[in-house]
């Protein structure tokens, strides 16, 4: 057919209406946008759950593992003791159940001890030295973090061992030694110096003989608190901290007796009412003066303990001590939510008193070092940059105010890092502006699945009952791909290609696998069909300035 | 083969001949034979890589065409009157698009009142709506045209209607020479069609064509037919020297040396014209007449050349113009632009009048004479007419005219309504 | 490790097969729409309406057709929207060979179109049809029942908008009752269209037992593309019928296309099935089942259902019954969870 012979007009050519723009009829344009995820903000250790997830989706766990050590050097603790503020958040939960976040990021801890996977370290070397007081999971975090960024670190430990609490308080059938050896040492294996069963006293001489650039303090919380209890002949008072710290350095088992009362209902009453029992107590009981809804322990550990046959007395307060005999006061809850006594008494056998009544820090040693305040209970206080009154000296973990969990501690470490790396180039640590946050109302639910949540296994009760060995089973490979793929991937394109399929002008253009996708304004007319169909709410429609 | 057999079957023969691919049929007296004997022939195994179609509606059959001639198949289809009618749609759009289908056209009156029987009033309804209009003159000019028009129609990517007087040509049982299948070959080559639907050159046809472009759109249609002019009497020409005899061309002059009165008329009428013409002549008179065959293009030229000598034109017609009169003789009048020459009306053998010879003397003689009316009805039963406007005049309310013209024609047909059951004045 | 085995014992995917496409699927699995590879029967530069859900409704099936007959497809179109703005001279969007005769002569004209591509021995190229719902169930009824009468080896393609949009929103008997319409105003006694009128074109096709009849909605593009595949793997007369939500017909937003043609999905009004020979071979069931009002609310044909302290209840409830009726007749909810 020559181009003379067809008719004129009637007969097109293919395609040329792309000399058309209807870009010109758009009111407003879509823009891709990267929401910040609820889980993410809600992550006491800032990490980029959202990223992990999505690598771990598609299969590649070392990628997921390299994105997530990131933020956190620990994947493997962390999916095991975290409280997971994240799931909480989770969009998904107002679908059906949100992700088990944790359970794929022990999977991924796993996974990288099982395949010795290493952070890759590539900044130059600064030339500064960090000092860092405390093995425990802050110190541990800074240390690991200001290695990342080229700085030279020495931590001293005034205990035997690395780890802090995760090691003498967190006991071992939530959290394997195995595993938290490897995770220390993968950190320590990073170049860091490490010194044990070195208390520091001294912070001046620190800067000034030694000539360390900073220092960064986490040194706990470790002096248990106590409460006077009228007591006639009494049996064994010990203290949760000591008693879960003599079980870890296992020298001799402590005499318990066959009864044993914990005093207190947060996790460390928890964890050693659940080790009384391992230890082969007959009965362990908790006491707490208030009831269940008010206890901070975390709901899942009262009801594993209680599983496990902890008996927790709600509602009560220890009144009088004879002999074996414990006189306990009933309480009720007032209108503020405080515990009230009722007048009420009931008698309670037990052989001995653990008391889980928390912990002060001791700072002691920085009661001399100009400018740091510190409060009655030890707490030190820290500006916005996590730095003391001491120009050079930073402070993170249990010891500054703050919730006191491992993660926070992590979390700290990390925050501390960047502001001591800027402090030391003799800058100030910027923190990215926070992205508009991911709401569940972004998002498209309708192109999700209905997907139920993958469970954990546990431990055979007899078996938790009479050993240490870890009672939460990992989530097995299958069952971690599924979990990773229930992401929603709130706020974050996952190339899914709705928006390159459901627009009615082709004005979607894919770039290509991981390239994500862009708008060709020259024909958007601007209809906003790929933002509402979008099920992540990664498209915002913006108004064109006219 | 020299074949005596009905027109129909001639035209189902001389179409077979031209290896239709898709035939789409409807059934409308009296068109029908025609399909029906393309049909048996497609069924008995006679005509080969053809698809005979029926379909639910002319309005589906000419679709059909359409687009099977869009994809390059060589269509046909085949209707008549309220059929034509009814794919007026399409007869437009097939031009239009430029798809050299060819259709016969069985001409017949168009109701209401309903009437079956033959004139042109179908074909002159659509005369405008740049397809090609050829009319027969014989029933083996009838055959004969079908194998020119796909040749014309393909040459010039421009459908072709073949009018054919309903039942006058198209029940007609005639001797018909139907050409061999060489010979056809020989003449009429495949179909290589300028566009088609084609996956390797995926174009678009059927665009929307605004003010900017409608005009330029309508010119090329226009030259299209104006070409034909030079097409027609070329491939008349090439049939006569392939087949041995005269079909076709744009017109047929007779007898029109020296005529002072030049009788104009389309189609089978035409025969009982040169009988009329031969015996008025031969009494003195100085009378021609010319065969039009190709109405549309109008040949404006010959005709100027042919009524060059002639006092008068008389155009004899099967189609009303209501309110105007005829359409042919308002065509013939723009080829004597710049003459002085009255052309003269004649309105006959509407919906199947029979066109006498009687009666068309008189009123070549009227004519002669210059005392024919601009426009005349032949054979007009001016005592119906009168007793009918009488009614009318009186009565506003006087019934359907047909119903009352019939009655006043047959009183036995229709049954009077009592006087009293008619509305007073 | 990454496992392989895993990777593909784990079928499940946040999105599975609800979005166009899923990196984590094979190319396989996914719409094709999601290919970089799609034909684009329709290209960008079209001058449909900001949002029209004929303009991706048309690309969605012919780009799913172009797929299965491995790019030999011939397309004929109806007059209505679609064809003026995809054709108005000098550009055309198309890029697959296209042909627009008239308005109500589609199907006929694809079925010469198939005719002749048979007599010229192109028996690989598969043809479709295509008009809107008035040309479809109105003006060019009788050349489709004629079209399906015949099985012709055709793909009638419905794109539902319920009126004739094109000459500026009049009622077609697709339209539904209470809509407002050019020629059916929200006026008077029984505002929009009235009740007890329209014809169910699906039904209808299945009563000519043609091979195949499948309803199908731009909502949900993995099943509209599933049918368009299956009805091209059949020869004969098939008929798909779409609905396609006309954001400015409807008085809606037009980001609101998908969504809007989802809800009608989703409270019954408009089912999703599949027939052979005359009888349903399968449902689409509902996901999430709505009321619907929330369908009507987001459309202002139906604006004066829901006027401010007068809402017009009785009619909402008759159009309630309707989607009801649908979910029974097609059993379009699962016995245990519909009460
Ligand atoms: C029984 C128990 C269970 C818990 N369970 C959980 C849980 O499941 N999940 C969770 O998130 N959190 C849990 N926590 C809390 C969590 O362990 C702490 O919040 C966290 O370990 C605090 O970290 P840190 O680095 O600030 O301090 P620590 O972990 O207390 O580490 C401080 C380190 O500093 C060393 N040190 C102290 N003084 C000096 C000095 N002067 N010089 C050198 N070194 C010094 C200590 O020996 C110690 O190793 C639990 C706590 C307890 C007690
Ligand atoms: C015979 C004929 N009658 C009327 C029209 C005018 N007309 C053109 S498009 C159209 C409306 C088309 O409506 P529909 O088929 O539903 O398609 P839509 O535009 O809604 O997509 C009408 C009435 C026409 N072109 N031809
Ligand atoms: S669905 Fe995924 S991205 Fe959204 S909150 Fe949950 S884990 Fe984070
Ligand atoms: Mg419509």
């Amino acid at each position: 057919m020559t181009e003379k012979s067809r008719p004129f007009a009637i007969t097109l050519d293919p395609g040329t209406s792309l000399q058309n723009h209807t870009g010109s009829w758009r009111s407003s344009r879509p823009v891709y946008v990267d929401r910040l995820p609820p889980c993410n903000n809600a992550c006491p250790a800032g990490e980029n759950i959202q990223n992990w997830l999505y690598h771990a989706e598609g299969g590649d766990y070392a990628a997921a593992w390299q994105s997530l050590i990131r933020d956190n050097p620990m994947p493997a603790v962390m999916g095991r003791v975290c409280y997971h503020t994240c799931e909480t958040a989770c969009n998904r939960g107002q679908l059906d159940e949100a992700v088990s976040i944790h359970a794929v990021e022990r999977f991924l801890g796993d996974f990288a001890i099982k395949e010795g996977l290493t952070p890759v370290v590539d900044a130059p070397p600064s030339g500064k030295r960090v000092l860092v007081i405390g093995a425990g999971p802050s110190g541990l975090s800074a240390a690991y973090h200001l290695t990342r960024l080229g700085h030279a670190v020495t931590i001293r430990e005034a205990g035997p061992m690395a780890g802090g609490m995760m090691r003498f308080g967190i006991p071992k059938y939530r959290l394997p030694r195995d595993v938290l050896d490897v995770e220390i040492d993968r950190i320590i294996g990073m170049g860091i110096t490490l010194e044990l069963n070195t208390r520091v006293e001294d912070i001046d001489a620190a800067f000034d003989a030694e000539g360390f650039d900073a220092v960064f303090v986490a040194v706990g919380a470790h002096l248990a608190r106590r409460t006077e209890i009228p007591a006639h002949a009494a049996g064994r008072i010990l203290d949760a901290v000591s008693l879960l710290r003599d079980v870890e350095l296992g020298a001799t088992p402590p005499q318990l007796g066959r009864r044993v009362i914990v005093y207190g209902g947060g996790n460390t009453a928890m964890d050693v009412a659940r080790t009384a029992k391992r230890l082969g107590v007959d009965e362990a009981m908790i006491v707490y003066r208030r009831s269940r809804d008010e206890m901070p322990a975390q709901d899942f550990e009262a009801r594993e303990a209680e599983e496990e046959g902890v008996l927790i007395h709600w509602l009560r307060t220890i009144k009088q001590i004879d002999e074996s005999a414990f006189t306990v006061e009933k309480m009720r809850i007032d209108a503020e939510g405080r515990p009230q006594p009722t007048g009420e008494f009931e008698t309670l056998e037990a052989d001995t008193l653990v008391l889980a009544l928390g912990q002060d820090v001791d700072a002691a040693f920085l009661d001399a070092v100009p400018g740091v305040q510190i409060a009655g209970d030890g707490v030190v206080e820290v500006d916005s940059q996590m730095m003391t009154g001491r120009a050079g000296l930073f402070a993170g973990g249990d010891m500054v105010p703050s919730e006191r969990t491992v993660t926070v501690a992590i979390g700290h470490g990390k925050k501390a890092a960047r502001n001591v790396d800027a402090w030391l180039r003799g800058g100030q640590y910027e923190k990215a502006p926070k992205a508009e946050l991911a709401s569940f109302e972004n998002l498209n639910t309708w192109y999700y699945d209905d997907a139920p949540k993958r469970v954990q296994d546990q431990l055979s009760m007899v078996r938790r009952q009479s050993g240490f060995e870890e009672v939460e089973k990992g989530l097995t490979e299958d069952n971690a791909l599924f979990e990773a793929r229930r992401c929603l991937s709130c706020g974050n394109c996952f190339e899914c290609d709705n928006c390159y399929g459901i627009c009615p002008d082709n004005a979607v253009i894919k770039l290509g696998p991981g390239n994500r996708f862009s708008i060709d304004l020259d024909y958007c007319k601007g209809c906003g069909i790929c933002a509402t169909e979008c099920p992540c709410g990664a498209i915002k429609m913006v108004p064109e300035i006219a | 083969m020299m074949k005596q057999i009905e027109g129909s079957q001639g035209i189902a023969e001389a179409v077979a001949l031209c290896r239709p691919q898709v035939v789409c049929a409807y059934p409308i007296t009296p068109q029908t034979h025609i399909v029906e004997g393309v049909g048996a022939m497609v069924k008995a195994g006679a005509l080969q890589h053809c698809e005979f179609i029926n379909v639910e509606s002319e309005f589906a059959a000419l679709s059909v065409a359409i687009g099977a001639s869009a994809v390059g198949a060589r269509a046909y289809t085949a209707t008549a009157s309220q059929g034509l009618l009814f794919m007026a749609e399409a007869v437009y759009n097939a031009a239009g698009l430029g798809l050299p289908i060819v259709m016969t056209v069985g001409n017949r009156a168009i109701g209401a009142p309903i009437n079956i029987w033959n004139d042109h009033s179908d074909s002159m309804a659509l005369k405008d709506a740049g397809w090609i209009q050829l009319y027969a003159e014989t029933n083996q000019e009838a055959a004969d045209l079908h194998i020119q028009a796909f040749r014309l129609a393909e040459e010039l990517s421009c459908p072709v209607m073949v009018c054919v007087d309903g039942f006058i040509l198209t029940h007609a049982f005639e001797r018909i020479e139907i050409p061999t299948q060489p010979q056809v070959d020989a003449y009429l080559p495949p179909f290589a069609p300028v566009q088609q639907l084609d996956v390797d050159n995926p174009y678009s046809i059927g665009a929307m064509v605004g003010p900017e472009a409608f005009t330029e759109v309508r010119y090329l249609g226009h030259q299209k037919q104006i070409e034909a002019l030079d097409v027609i009497p070329r491939i008349a020409a090439e049939f006569e020297a392939a087949f041995g005899r005269a079909s076709g061309g744009l017109v047929r002059p007779y007898r029109v040396e020296g005529a002072e009165t030049v009788v104009v008329a389309l189609g089978s009428v035409n025969g009982t014209i040169k009988d009329v013409i031969d015996a008025v002549r031969d009494a003195g008179a100085a009378i021609g007449s010319i065969t039009i065959s190709s109405f549309r293009p109008f040949p404006l030229a010959e005709l100027h050349g042919l009524l060059a000598g002639a006092a008068r034109v008389v155009c004899v017609e099967k189609s009303l113009a209501p309110g105007l009169g005829g359409v042919l003789a308002s065509n013939v009048r723009m080829a004597l632009r710049g003459m002085a020459v009255p052309v003269y009306t004649v309105i006959a053998g509407l919906g199947g009048r029979p066109i006498t010879r009687a009666s068309l003397a008189d009123v070549f003689h009227l004519a002669a004479d210059d005392k024919l009316d601009d426009v005349t009805f032949l054979d007009l039963n001016h005592a119906v007419i009168a007793q009918q406007l009488a009614l009318a005049d009186r009565d506003r309310h006087s019934g359907p005219i047909a119903e009352n013209l019939l009655k006043a024609l047959n009183p036995g047909l229709v049954r009077a309504k009592p006087q009293d059951e008619r509305p007073k004045p | 490790m990454t496992d392989d085995t895993a990777l593909q014992r784990v079928k499940f995917y946040q999105t599975g097969t609800r979005t166009v496409g899923n990196r984590l699927l094979t190319e396989d699995d996914r719409t094709v729409q999601a290919s970089m590879g799609r034909s684009n029967a329709i290209t960008s530069g079209h001058r449909a309406c900001q949002g029209c859900g004929e303009a991706l409704g048309a690309r969605y099936a012919l780009d799913a057709a172009m797929r299965a007959a491995d790019g030999r497809l011939v397309a004929v179109n109806a007059t209505g929207c679609l064809e003026v703005f995809t054709t108005p001279f000098p550009e055309t969007s198309w890029q697959i060979p296209w042909l627009h005769s008239v308005f109500g002569n589609a199907p006929a004209v694809a079925t010469g179109v198939a005719a002749g591509l048979r007599m010229r021995g192109k028996t690989d190229v598969r043809v479709v049809a295509q008009g809107g719902d008035g040309g479809t169930t109105d003006i060019g009824f009788g050349c489709l029942s004629g079209m399906f009468e015949r099985n012709d080896d055709v793909l009638y393609i419905c794109y539902d908008n319920e009126a004739y949009m094109n000459t500026g929103v009049q009622r077609s008997s697709a339209t539904p009752p209470t809509a407002r319409t050019a020629t059916t105003p929200a006026l008077g006694d029984a505002p929009g269209n009235v009740f007890g009128t329209g014809k169910n074109m699906p039904r209808i096709a299945m009563a000519h037992n043609i091979p195949y009849v499948a309803t199908a909605s731009v909502s949900d593009l993995h099943d509209l593309e599933a049918k368009v595949t299956r009805a091209m793997g059949i020869c004969g007369a098939r008929y798909i019928h779409v609905f396609v939500p006309c954001p400015l017909g409807w008085g809606s937003a037009s980001e609101n296309t998908v969504l809007i043609a989802r809800l009608a999905v989703e409270c019954g009004l408009f089912p999703l099935f599949e027939a052979e020979h005359g009888d349903v071979v399968s449902v689409g069931k509902i996901r999430r089942r709505v009321p619907v009002d929330d369908y009507l609310r987001l459309q202002r044909r139906f604006a004066h259902l829901f006027r401010k302290g007068a809402e017009d209840r009785q009619r909402i409830e008759a159009i309630q019954r309707m989607a009801d009726a649908n979910i029974t007749r097609y059993g379009l909810v699962d016995a245990e969870d519909d009460q």
